[in-house]
C-alpha cells in the first residue's frame, strides 16, 4: 500500500495544472470535470483501500527513518478517516457542480482550483512535519480565498477579502509558531518534536508562547469564536459546491484536525491546552447557534450552525485532552470522547454538506436564499426537499439519524468525564438547533409559494439529485453502522491522537 | 549577536499586524501583510543564524555550502543552519502568491465598489 500514500496529493495537485493546461485546448476544455472526478474518485477508492492498511510511514525523496530532516508522510487512523472524508466530499461537490457551475464561465478554473485544495487538504491530514503542515495549509487557503471570489460578485470579493485578510493573520500565527517550536527544539517532525518537547517541560515560556501562536491561528481557520466574523461571509458568498467544501471538509481539515494534531501528538495533552479547547469549544457551540436562529438567508444560517457543530467536536476534543491529561488516565474515557469527537465531525462533514448542495439547489430553483420567499418546495422539488429533510433531521440530532448518536456519545462522555453543565449547554444547543431547522422546514419546504418564482420551481437537475441523495444515504447509513465505523474507522482514529506518537517515534530518534 | 535584531523582527512584525486590523485602506492592508511576510521570513533565517568559534574568536557562521576538500563533519561545526533558508524560500513564493492574490482583489473590489476603503465596502452584515 505504501507507494500509493503520496498519489493523494500527487494526482490531484497534477490534475490541477493539467487542467489549467487542457483549457488552453478548444476539444479539450470540456474535459477538466471528467478529469477532476476521476482523480478525486481515484483518491477516494486509494483512500478506503487505506483504511484497510496498517499505519504508513512515507519518507520522500529517500531520506530513511535515521534522518532527522527529511519530510515524512504520516498515514495513521486519523489521517484515514479525514481522507475518506475529504476525497468523498469533494466527489459528490464535483458531481453536483457539472450542472450548478453552468451559469458561469470558465468552469475549467473552478475546477483547477477546487482540485488545488482537494490535494492540499489531503497534504494537511498526511503531513508528518509542521512545515509541511503549514505549506499545505496555505496552498488549501490560497485556493479557497479565489474560489470564495469565484463569482466577482461585490459582495463575494468583499467576503473574500474579509476572509483573506484574516486567514491571512493566522497564517502569520501559525508560521510563527512554528519558527519558535524550531527555535526550541531544532526539530519539525511533529514525533520529534514530541519527544523533545517533553525534555524540555511543557511548561517553558517559548512552549507556551509557541502553543499560543498555534492555537490561535489554527482557532482563526476553524472560525472557532471569537474568531469567526469571516465564516458567516465567506461561506454562503460561495457557489454551492464551495460552500459544501469549505463548511464540509476545510474547516476541519485545516482548523479542527490540526488543533487536534498539535494538542495531542506535538504538544501532548496538557490542562492548560484542554481549557482553552473546552472554553473555544462551548462557546462556539452556545453563540453559533444563537446566531444561527436569527437568519433568514439559508446559507447564512448553515454558516453559523457550522460554527456551533465544530464547537461539538473542540468541546469533546478538549474534554479527550483534559481527561487524558490528569494524573491517572482513563484511557477509555478519553477514547469515548474523541470517539464521539471524530464520529460528529465526520457526521458533519456528510449532513452539512448535504444541506448546502439542497441549499444551491433550492437556489438555483428558485432564483432566492431568503427563506421568506420560497415556500411549499416539498410538493415541487420532492428530491430535494427529502434530502434536505434528512440533513436537517441529522444536524437537529433526531434518531436514528448520525447526527443524534454523535452528538449522544458526546453528552454521554461529557458526563462521565465530570462535566454536567457543559453537557447540559450541549443538549440545550441541540435543542435549538432543532428549533432552528424547523423554521427552515416550515418556511421552504411547507406552505404555500411566497411568489411566482418559487411558485414556477421545477426540480433539480439529475446529477444535483444523485450528489444530494448519496449523502443522505450515508447520513443514514452511518447513523446505523456505528458499531462497524467504531470498529475500523474511528477507534484507529482516536488510538492515533491518544497514543501521541508512540507508534511514529519508533525508530529515527535524533 | 544581540536579541536587538529579533525585537525589531517583531516591531516589524506587530506594526504590519496593526496596519492589517487596524487600518481602512485596502492599500495599506496590503502593505501591513508584507511587512508581516518580510518580519516572519527574518524570524526564520536569524533563528537558523548562529555564531562559531574559529581560530580561537567567535564569528558569524559560514553560509552552508561545501567547499571543495571539506568534510560535511567540517561544514557543520562552521556553517550556519540552512534548513531555515530552506523554509524561507517557500515561505517567500507563499507570500508572493498571497500578495499577488491580495492584489488583484484589491483592484476588484475598487472596480466594483469605485473606492479603496473599507468602511464604504460594507455590503455584508458580517
Amino acid at each position: 500500500m505504501m507507494p500509493f500514500v503520496p498519489l493523494l496529493v500527487i494526482l490531484p495537485l497534477g490534475a490541477a495544472f493539467c487542467a489549467v493546461a487542457m483549457a488552453q485546448v478548444n476539444w479539450l476544455r470540456r474535459l477538466t470535470a471528467p478529469l477532476a472526478m476521476a482523480v478525486v474518485l481515484a483518491n477516494l477508492v486509494i483512500s478506503a483501500m487505506l483504511l484497510g492498511a496498517g499505519d504508513i510511514r512515507f519518507f520522500v525523496g529517500g531520506w530513511g527513518p535515521e534522518s532527522a530532516r527529511g519530510i515524512e508522510i504520516v498515514c495513521d487512523g486519523l489521517s484515514k478517516l479525514m481522507a475518506v472524508t475529504i476525497n468523498l466530499v469533494a466527489l459528490v461537490a464535483f458531481v453536483f457542480a457539472v450542472p450548478y457551475m453552468r451559469r458561469f464561465t470558465k468552469v475549467w478554473l473552478f475546477d483547477s482550483l477546487l482540485l488545488l485544495m482537494v490535494g492540499a487538504m489531503n497534504g494537511v491530514v498526511l503531513a508528518g512535519d509542521l512545515f509541511n503542515l503549514f505549506v499545505f495549509l496555505e496552498i488549501a487557503a490560497i485556493a479557497s480565498y479565489a474560489l470564495v471570489a469565484f463569482g466577482c460578485e461585490a459582495e463575494e470579493l468583499e467576503a473574500a477579502f474579509k476572509y483573506m485578510v484574516l486567514g491571512t493573520v493566522g497564517s502569520a500565527f501559525i508560521l510563527l509558531g512554528v519558527t519558535v517550536i524550531y527555535a526550541i527544539t531544532g526539530q519539525l517532525n511533529m514525533a520529534m518534536v514530541h519527544s523533545l518537547l517533553g525534555k524540555v517541560g511543557p511548561g517553558g515560556p517559548a512552549v507556551l508562547l509557541a502553543a499560543a501562536l498555534l492555537l490561535s491561528g489554527l482557532a482563526l481557520k476553524a472560525a472557532m469564536v471569537p474568531f469567526h466574523a469571516w465564516l458567516p461571509d465567506a461561506h454562503p458568498s460561495a457557489p454551492a459546491p464551495i460552500s459544501a467544501m469549505l463548511s464540509g471538509v476545510l474547516i476541519k481539515a485545516s482548523g479542527v484536525y490540526a488543533m487536534a494534531r498539535i494538542v495531542f501528538n506535538v504538544f501532548g495533552a496538557s490542562d492548560h491546552l484542554a481549557a482553552i479547547l473546552m472554553a473555544m469549544g462551548t462557546l462556539s457551540m452556545l453563540i453559533g447557534v444563537l446566531l444561527a436562529v436569527g437568519q433568514w438567508d439559508i446559507k447564512r444560517l448553515l454558516a453559523y450552525h457550522s460554527i456551533s457543530q465544530m464547537g461539538y467536536v473542540v468541546l469533546a476534543i478538549g474534554a479527550a485532552a483534559q481527561v487524558a491529561s490528569r494524573p491517572s488516565p482513563d484511557m477509555a474515557l478519553a477514547g469515548l470522547c474523541l470517539f464521539g469527537g471524530l464520529f460528529h465531525l465526520f457526521n458533519h462533514a456528510m449532513f452539512k454538506s448535504l444541506l448546502f448542495l439542497s441549499s444551491g439547489a433550492i437556489e438555483q430553483q428558485t432564483g432566492t436564499r431568503e427563506l421568506k420567499k420560497m415556500g411549499g418546495l416539498a410538493r415541487r422539488m420532492k428530491v430535494t426537499s427529502f434530502c434536505c429533510r434528512v440533513g436537517a433531521l441529522s444536524i437537529a440530532g433526531v434518531p436514528p439519524f448520525n447526527g443524534f448518536f454523535s452528538k449522544l456519545i458526546i453528552i454521554i462522555a461529557l458526563v462521565l468525564a465530570g462535566h454536567e453543565v457543559l453537557a447540559a449547554l450541549a443538549v440545550f444547543v441541540a435543542l435549538v438547533t432543532l428549533i432552528s431547522f424547523i423554521k427552515v422546514q416550515r418556511y421552504a419546504l411547507e406552505g404555500a409559494a411566497a411568489d411566482a418564482h418559487a411558485a414556477n420551481a421545477v426540480e433539480a437537475p439529475v446529477l444535483m439529485q444523485t450528489a444530494m441523495v448519496v449523502l443522505a444515504v450515508i447520513c443514514i447509513v452511518s447513523g446505523l453502522a456505528i458499531v462497524p465505523l467504531r470498529e475500523h474507522v474511528l477507534g484507529p482514529a482516536a488510538d492515533a491522537l491518544l497514543g501521541a506518537g508512540r507508534l511514529l517515534s519508533t525508530g529515527g530518534a535524533p | 549577536m544581540s536579541t536587538g535584531i529579533y525585537i525589531l523582527a517583531l516591531a516589524v512584525l506587530l506594526a504590519g499586524l496593526y496596519a492589517m486590523v487596524a487600518k481602512k485602506n485596502i492599500v495599506k492592508i496590503i502593505v501591513g501583510l508584507l511587512a508581516i511576510d518580510y518580519a516572519l521570513n527574518l524570524m526564520l533565517v536569524l533563528v537558523g543564524y548562529r555564531e562559531v568559534v574559529r581560530a580561537g574568536c567567535r564569528e558569524s557562521g559560514l553560509p552552508p555550502i561545501l567547499a571543495e576538500g571539506q568534510t560535511p563533519a567540517q561544514l557543520a561545526a562552521m556553517a550556519v543552519d540552512p534548513l531555515p533558508q530552506a523554509m524561507v524560500l517557500t515561505s517567500i513564493v507563499i507570500g508572493l502568491g498571497l500578495t499577488a492574490l491580495m492584489v488583484a482583489m484589491g483592484i476588484r473590489l475598487y472596480e466594483r465598489y469605485g473606492t479603496f476603503d473599507t468602511n464604504r465596502i460594507r455590503r455584508l452584515r458580517g
